[in-house]
């Protein structure tokens, strides 16, 4: 346009692109051969990948799933060059329970896990029934008693002194919060420490409501990694929250504290701590106290990863704008309103990909149990190359060990893209 | 001057019940460690007035007003609004915060709620109305800034100054006596200035008493009362705008005028 003056006329309508710019062939050819490097790329990385499969493929093709032992599976494979999974059709309980959970008790290892899918359906998903939630809540009462049996009476005592302290809270308003705050801390704990067995004892004398025992001991397989995987991410998220919050308190002890706790876990290696929980703690805790082992496993690994979510929340409690705050507080909200409504909303939704990833680090995290006595999925190795049938397997043990685990890691990497997704709000 | 009078009568019946000063500052000190932004700043607003405050970046101007709310804290001086003193009590500051509304430059909307949430949180849960009401009422206000049809998109979708708009009625929302504004057209496209200041314009005839950190130097001569010239954390000038505008009577105020209006 050589003119310096130009005034258009009609204003052009938008048109349909020219032919060749979509379509998989103009796919493959951007992205697979766009030039003679990358179209030699393409065809020895395409060709490595088909020798891949072509590699592993009698592995699984000639595999034998049924033999008795090591060696009659190795005489019925021959030289084909198949893997040898039949000790997985014999021990798949073991996989799932542990190696010494008792055969008859299953049920309720298969139930506790169809529930806890129920429990957890409306947490993951926002559009199921809010009432549902009620199920959640009470879920964790539940399981306890169908886990580790015993009379149900001692969960629901143990629901009731969180009520107790609710019902305390709410009496003792008048004192003022802080006061009424304390109340509403000493009151369950007293129940719990001196009344709640006691009540409970009497109480299966009339209706039993009882299960037979299972030990902590007896727990392993697949079972122990999701009790100790699933309370560590539900314990440490509210308490990754506290802590980062407390990290940016302007109350000086609340911060030193916060701060100390989280650089003390982050320095120190988990199996450290687990070795701690095992032999140490003992030393310290007074004689005659039975702390369940995988109680103190849950507690440690909730501290670890809580430590790690707090970070990861600090970090997007840090990238909101300060305007937030500001409109927030503008509008007379106190500190806890606008946390619950304005801020943690828009921090846990920006740290959803970092705090999965410290999930998915817990979640496999909980074959460290193993080196301490508990026989989770690694665990089982042990009695596994003890026995004589199986002495001798090691590929195909590991195998079926990576798919379980990527299977329930990749779920979650999953949800987390989803929920990403869905909390989008910015889309135009 | 006798015109904002007959305003204040037509305004609300809430406006007539309490004192006739709205905002008092008295001798107001604050300081950025070593750095004195504010000095022995002495304000009264009456009720009902519109005060605009100007002045170069740096000059002090939004700090002053978000000292009202408490957004900033000033460490020596009185401010007294809506009859309750300033203190560093935290039910006194949310109580304060709730009868004084503020727009921001960058609207500072919630970006994961919806329009219709945006307007309804703070009343719900600082004035604990019920949703319904609260939700009447914002559509009342969302229509007044004339954007009802948005009511369930999210701050992300629409444009600045509708975003602008939404959060003058966010504030309207919480029924505040007092409203504070600080730049609120200055992060907007020019073609959108206009109906922010449309909005203004009809709260200022309204009767809300106004306080505007803002350069539309049009919107002064239209509505103010009274025109604040600020320079290095001190008032240097105040007067009516006819009087602002046509006579400036310092010589900082006089080159700020010039370099404004020049172009």
């Amino acid at each position: 346009m050589t003119d310096a003056s130009f005034f258009r006329k009609e204003i052009i309508p938008p048109s349909a692109p020219p032919p060749g710019l979509t379509g998989p062939w103009n796919w493959a050819r951007t992205n697979l051969f766009p030039g003679p490097i990358s179209s030699i790329q393409t065809v020895v990385f395409g060709a490595l990948a088909i020798w891949l499969v072509v590699w592993a493929f009698p592995w699984f093709w000639y595999s034998n799933w049924t033999a008795p032992n090591l060696r009659t599976c190795r005489e019925l494979i021959g030289d084909t060059g198949g893997g040898c999974f039949a000790f997985f059709t014999e021990r798949w309980h073991q996989f799932l329970f542990g190696s010494t959970f008792p055969a008859t008790e299953r049920w309720r290892m298969v139930l506790s896990f169809v529930l806890m899918l129920v429990a957890l359906a409306p947490l993951l998903y926002p559009m199921l029934p809010r009432r549902m939630t009620y199920f959640s809540i009470a879920f964790p009462f539940l399981v306890i008693w169908l886990i580790w049996g015993g009379t149900l009476w001692l969960p629901i005592m143990i629901a009731l002194g969180f009520g107790l302290g609710w019902l305390a809270y709410r009496l003792a308003r008048p004192l003022g919060n802080l006061g009424a705050s304390i109340i509403a801390v000493v009151v369950p704990i007293l129940w719990w420490y001196f009344l709640a067995s006691e009540v409970a004892d009497q109480l299966s004398q009339f209706i039993g409501l009882k299960l037979p025992v299972i030990q902590s001991r007896n727990l392993g397989g697949l079972a122990i990694a999701v009790i100790i995987g699933l309370s560590g991410i539900l314990l440490s998220l509210p308490l990754g929250i506290l802590l980062a919050l407390g990290r940016q308190s302007n109350l000086f002890i609340l911060h030193a504290v916060s701060v100390g706790f989280i650089e003390f876990i982050r320095g120190v290696p988990l199996i450290t701590i687990l070795i701690a929980a095992q032999s140490v703690l003992g030393y310290f805790l007074p004689p005659g106290t039975n702390f369940d082992i995988v109680l103190r496993v849950i507690i440690l690994v909730t501290l670890f990863s809580a430590a790690y979510n707090a970070e990861t929340i600090r970090g997007a409690l840090a990238a909101l704008p300060r305007g937030q705050y500001e409109a927030a507080n503008s509008m007379g909200m106190d500190y806890w309103t606008s946390q619950r409504l304005i801020i943690l909303p828009q921090a846990m939704k920006i740290s959803i990909p970092g705090i999965v990833g410290n999930f998915i680090g817990l979640f496999k995290d909980t074959t460290l149990v193993s080196i301490i006595g508990i026989y989770d999925l690694v665990g089982l190795f042990g009695p596994l190359d003890a026995s004589t049938d199986w002495k001798g397997i090691y590929w195909e043990f590991y195998f079926i060990i990576a798919v379980i685990f990527f299977i329930i890691c990749f779920s979650m990497s999953r949800y987390s893209i989803w929920l990403e997704r869905r909390l989008r709000t910015d889309i135009r | 001057m006798a015109e904002s009078a007959a305003l204040k009568k037509s305004s609300s019946p809430q406006a007539a019940q309490s004192t006739e000063v709205a905002v008092q500052m008295s001798g107001v000190n604050k300081w950025y460690g070593q750095f004195h932004v504010l000095r022995d700043i002495n304000l009264s607003v009456a009720r009902g007035e519109r005060i605009v405050i100007c002045g170069p970046s740096g000059s002090g101007k939004s700090t002053m007003i978000r000292c009202i709310n408490a957004l900033e804290e000033h460490q020596q001086g009185k401010i007294v609004v809506d009859g309750t003193e300033l203190s560093s009590d935290l039910k006194n500051i949310d109580k304060i915060r709730s009868e004084v509304g503020m727009v921001f430059q960058h609207f500072n909307l919630f970006p994961h709620k919806t329009i219709l949430e945006n307007c309804t949180l703070a009343p719900i849960w600082v004035r604990k109305i019920p949703k319904k009401e609260a939700e009447a009422t914002a559509m009342h206000f969302l229509e007044k800034v004339k954007i009802p049809e948005q009511a369930n998109k999210y701050p992300g979708q629409l444009s600045g100054g509708q975003q602008q708009r939404v959060a003058i009625a966010r504030s309207l929302c919480m029924k505040p006596r007092i409203m504070l504004f600080d730049e609120p057209t200055s992060a907007l496209d020019p073609e959108m200035i206009k109906e922010v200041l449309d909005t203004m314009v009809e709260l200022a005839k309204e009767g809300m008493t106004m306080l505007c950190v803002t350069h539309e130097m049009g919107f002064a001569q239209a509505v103010a009362d009274r025109v604040i010239f600020m320079d290095q954390g001190q008032i240097i000038e105040q007067n009516t705008p006819k009087e602002f505008f046509n006579n400036p009577r310092n010589d900082r105020t006089k080159l700020f005028l010039s370099q404004i209006l020049g172009h």
